[in-house]
């Protein structure tokens, strides 16, 4: 279907004189897809290719008491088994790398699974059935463990603990609270004035991405002292700075070649696989592959996850929107990932595309026994979104109002202060409503087609409240961000009871000139690690006193610390 | 443990062959078997093939059709005495598993998968295991379809259906042309032939194809209009344990069931 | 593990290479006999990145034994056509933007041309037929249907479509 121009609107922010955009314009890979020749990372072929492939528990959450690899070792073709001891840093966090949260998740499990599908062994074999027929000689003595698959009920005091990081299965933002804030008004206050209460709760489940290229990498030895790896990831210097941490090697160490990514939809960042198949050259000396099959991918690959959110509106007879409270619970399965990012994200966008002069949100990242959740297309924003939907129509409904006129009632407009503390400005959604009501033929309100987003925004709608609420709800002691990012190498770094231990690399395999970057001293926990490398040893720190205020500010809107 | 792969170009060979070993499998056109295989699947490491086209013949036999267990899905579609069957072998899976998959490997299919093994079921059709002149009905074959994995059916005997309009089919799916079934429902309506001509079977509406019973009863001596077959939709999943799966809880397959029965029955049905 | 020899034709071409029992043709194609152009997307037979043709029929190369192509004609997108001198269903696919990622892409393509081989003027509904055990993630079917009418009419049909 041809792209409808609506060039009636906006007309003068705009130049219609431009030479590429709006015009089409071939892809460059283009003639690689129809030819069958653009380069995915399977399209690689090396001589004595290795294939990885992962034990993985059956249960949502076990300890696991001893792992018998003895058998499997003995079978055809079966040249390593690694283990989480293998593993020379085997605690990461993805967002580690900007400074964001502590690490809380092995490559490969050693104590305990905490979802169906973790990892707690991996086989490199000659062939990829000789691997699947010695992962089935595996044998792991199962201490199974209560789970819990629901985000409610993992926040209730007697709850199993699913990520010992976060005891509470609460991720703590900040270093301070167990849930994210969003204060703006007074909407307690806004409530008693309010003519109408309407209240929701909605909820979306897990949603996997299912990319027609299954996750994976492979990773060869080069002749440069490096290591390349062709990989399906999305975000090649996240995924190469996962490995340079889990490995202890220095990125200019591995050279990554990805690009070529046969769909990913935000399911190929979690960079899973390129540390293994590295991990794989370094134990064996050959070329490796470590690539789902499709039940991994749609079982073990992170899915976007599961959201509830309850949301409170103070309505007034005439349709306004006082005040909106939120209370949202994201589901990040068993470790962080992404999800304590998808909502900062999710939180900067509330209350939705309109103007509410009392907003208030308690948003918690939870941690279940579910697969660990990641990024999926505007996730942060997708699930509160349709709930947000789902509930303006709920209250057009209360105050009989027709909802889109209910929509452009409320809709933002340019100038207008947002909740979180920046002026609306390039806003459409009046228009929108319009298209979108005329496209359906749905008959509105000549008033209704009168308003544009430039119209009525701004002035008093532009200050911030007179006075805001806050409070200390979800206090927490004893968190401090452990800056994997920022060289605090002047200041002690305590190495938490739950890091684990780096280990020097058991290398049968090692190229020219090759040292491990963290030389045999680590095996004393409290010691910092004096790698040279750029990336410092991660060293999270929950029991530290400092709790990062002495930091300079800098950048980051992940972070919270951006300057106005 | 490798798999070890072994074909035979006679059908007596390769029965003998697998009779010796628990562990073989019989080789259809192996869009189930080779899945099985690539997964890893360690209950099996004995592969048996054959190429003896008894497998893949089609014939008429009086008032019956006997279709080779190795025939597939696309050969059925094109083949004229079977044309009846078509618009089953057209929903098996897309045009590519249909150049392979038999209508042999059918019978073994697994949830959410057999729909020609439902059709079939409606058919009464008998199974001639080879070297078994007598054959069994399918009914008893999938009463202990399990413990018959290692033997190899030789042929399907089907009546020949001489008013398409006596035979109906649907499968329900959510994606459209191509999807795993929720239900598929197949009715045979010989009601010229007197009591017990009619049957009405299921697919994904238990762990295998089932009749259902309740339905035949209900149908028996009953016009197929509004009136007649009402009593047949109350009855649409008497003695029936629909499973709850990825594509729909057992409570959504009972609602609906009678709704896609009716629809069957009063021809009415989008296939 | 035992080897077996296989002789085919890929693509007009005679093949030769040594499989293991049960391997599956995909493997055979991409690893033994190097044509990279079949993907691997599900080792199912649901997602139909694999497909290829054998003697002129749609067959998905993930659970087709290979050693059942012995003296057979295998037909991929390796030989459908290159950057000099592409074939009308590629050219379709170019102009019609038809492919996002590319992965399903060879799948669609083989899919397509088993169809229009033996029926070279289908109607929409045939070609949604034809590639529904194809799954493009990015759900760009219009296009590609669009692509497979537009190549079965010939360059003309084109003409007026966006």
């Amino acid at each position: 279907m041809p792209i409808e121009f609506r060039k009636e609107f906006f007309a003068d922010e705009r130049d219609d004189n431009l030479n590429e955009i709006g015009k089409p314009t071939q892809r460059q890979d283009m003639i690689g897809h129809v030819t069958g020749r653009s380069p995915f990372y399977d399209d690689h072929l090396f001589d004595g290719l290795l294939h990885i492939r992962c034990v993985r528990s059956p249960h949502h959450h076990a300890r696991i008491r001893s792992i018998d690899v003895s058998q499997a070792e003995r079978m055809p073709g079966v040249k390593r088994v690694i283990l989480g001891k293998d593993v020379p840093h085997n605690l990461n966090t993805l967002l580690s790398l900007l400074d964001f949260g502590l690490d809380d998740e092995p490559l490969i499990a050693e104590k305990k699974v905490s979802y169906k599908g973790e990892p707690v062994a991996a086989i490199v074999a000659d062939s990829e059935r000789a691997a699947r027929d010695a992962v089935a000689k595996v044998r792991v003595d199962w201490e199974v463990l209560p789970h819990v698959l629901d985000v409610e009920e993992a926040i209730k005091p007697n709850a199993p603990v699913v990520n010992e990081t976060y005891p509470k299965n609460l991720f703590i933002y900040h270093n301070k609270y167990d849930h994210q804030k969003l204060r703006y008004g007074d909407v307690e206050a806004a409530f008693r004035e309010a003519d109408h209460i309407v209240e929701g709760r909605y909820q979306m489940s897990p949603i996997e991405q299912a990319p027609t290229e299954t996750c994976g990498a492979i990773a060869a030895p080069e002749n440069n002292n490096r290591f390349v790896c062709y990989t399906s990831t999305q975000a090649l210097f996240f995924s190469l700075g996962t490995a340079a941490k889990l490995l202890e090697l220095p990125s200019n160490r591995m050279h990554f070649i990805g690009g070529t990514v046969g769909g990913g939809f935000g399911g190929k960042v979690d960079s899973l696989h390129e540390p293994l198949a590295i991990l794989g050259v370094i134990l064996t000396g050959r070329p490796c592959k470590y690539m789902f099959d499709r039940a991994e991918e749609m079982q073990v690959g992170a899915p976007r996850g599961a959201e509830r959110w309850y949301i409170k509106d103070g309505v007034m007879n005439d349709g306004r929107i006082i005040a909106r409270q939120f209370t949202g619970y994201f589901d990040s399965g068993a470790y962080t990932r992404l999800s304590s990012y998808a909502i900062i994200k999710g939180v900067g966008h509330l209350p939705g595309p309109y103007t509410i002069p009392n907003v208030h949100a308690n948003v918690y990242c939870v941690f279940t026994n579910r697969t660990p959740a990641t990024a999926m297309r505007g996730f942060g924003i997708t699930g509160v979104d349709f709930s947000i939907e789902a509930h303006m129509d709920k209250v057009a409904e209360t105050v009989g109002m027709d909802p889109i006129e209910l929509r452009i009632l409320n809709s933002y407009r340019d100038g207008d202060m947002k909740a979180h503390r920046r002026l609306a400005k390039n806003t459409a959604l009046v228009e929108c409503c319009q298209v979108a009501a005329e496209k359906a033929k749905w008959r509105i309100s000549d008033e209704a087609r009168r308003q544009t987003s430039l119209m009525g925004g701004g002035g008093e709608r532009a200050k911030l409240p007179a006075h805001t609420v806050t409070d200390e709800l979800g206090r927490v002691e004893g968190f401090s961000s452990g800056s994997y990012a920022a060289k605090t190498s002047s200041q002690p770094n305590l190495a938490p009871a739950a890091a684990s231990v780096s280990r020097p690399v058991q290398s049968q395999y090692q190229p020219e000139q090759y040292r491990p970057s963290s030389p045999a001293s680590t095996e004393t926990p409290r010691t910092p690690n004096p790698a040279p490398a750029p990336l410092a040893a991660p060293v999270p720190q929950p029991a530290s006193q400092d709790n990062g205020a002495r930091r300079p500010m800098r950048f980051s809107s992940i972070s919270g610390l951006r300057r106005r | 443990m490798p798999v070890q792969v072994e074909t035979h170009a006679r059908l007596d060979d390769a029965v003998r062959a697998c009779a010796q070993s628990a562990n073989a499998r019989f080789f259809g056109g192996g869009t189930l078997l080779m899945r099985a295989v690539n997964e890893g699947d360690q209950s099996f490491d004995r592969i048996i093939r054959c190429s003896d086209p008894v497998l893949r013949e089609i014939r008429m036999d009086g008032n019956a059709i006997s279709i080779g267990a190795g025939v597939t899905m696309l050969e059925v579609m094109e083949n004229r005495d079977t044309a009846f069957l078509a618009p089953v072998a057209r929903i098996v899976g897309g045009p590519a598993v249909r150049s392979a998959a038999t209508i042999g490997g059918n019978l073994y299919a697994d949830l959410p998968y057999g729909e020609m093994t439902t059709a079939l079921l409606a058919l009464g059709a008998t199974i001639r295991f080879a070297g078994d002149a007598q054959g069994v009905s399918i009914d008893d074959f999938l009463r202990d379809r399990a413990s018959r994995r290692n033997r190899v059916v030789q042929s399907i005997s089907i009546p020949r259906v001489g008013d398409a309009a006596n035979f109906r089919f649907v499968k329900v799916t959510r994606v459209k042309p191509k999807g795993a079934a929720l239900m598929s429902i197949a009715a045979y309506l010989n009601r010229s032939s007197g009591s017990g001509g009619i049957r009405v079977a299921y697919g994904n509406m238990g762990p295998m194809p089932v009749r259902a019973l309740a339905v035949e009863r209900a149908l028996e001596g009953a016009s197929l209009d509004e009136r007649g077959i009402a009593r047949a939709l109350e009855v649409a999943t008497e003695g029936l344990e629909p499973p709850t799966d990825a594509f729909a809880s057992s409570w959504y397959r009972r609602e609906v069931a009678p709704v896609h029965l009716k629809r069957l029955l009063l021809g009415s049905g989008r296939a | 593990m035992a080897k077996k020899p296989v002789q085919f034709h890929l693509n007009g071409e005679e093949k030769a290479a040594f499989v293991d029992d049960g391997q599956n043709l995909l493997e055979l194609l991409r690893r033994g006999v190097g044509d990279l152009t079949p993907k691997y997307g599900c080792g199912q037979g649901t997602c139909g990145a694999c497909t290829v043709m054998i003697d002129g029929k749609p067959h998905l190369s993930c659970i087709t034994l290979a050693e059942t192509v012995g003296g057979r004609k295998v037909e991929t997108v390796g030989g459908l056509g290159h950057a000099g001198g592409l074939h009308p269903l590629q050219e379709a696919f170019m102009r019609n933007f038809a492919a996002q990622c590319g992965y399903c892409t060879p799948g669609m393509l083989m899919a397509a041309k088993a169809l229009l081989d033996r029926n070279p003027r289908p109607t929409r509904e045939e070609v949604v037929e034809a590639i529904s055990g194809n799954i493009c993630r990015c759900t760009g079917y219009e296009a590609i249907i669009n692509s497979v009418l537009e190549a079965a009419g010939g360059q003309g049909a084109m003409a007026g479509r966006g």
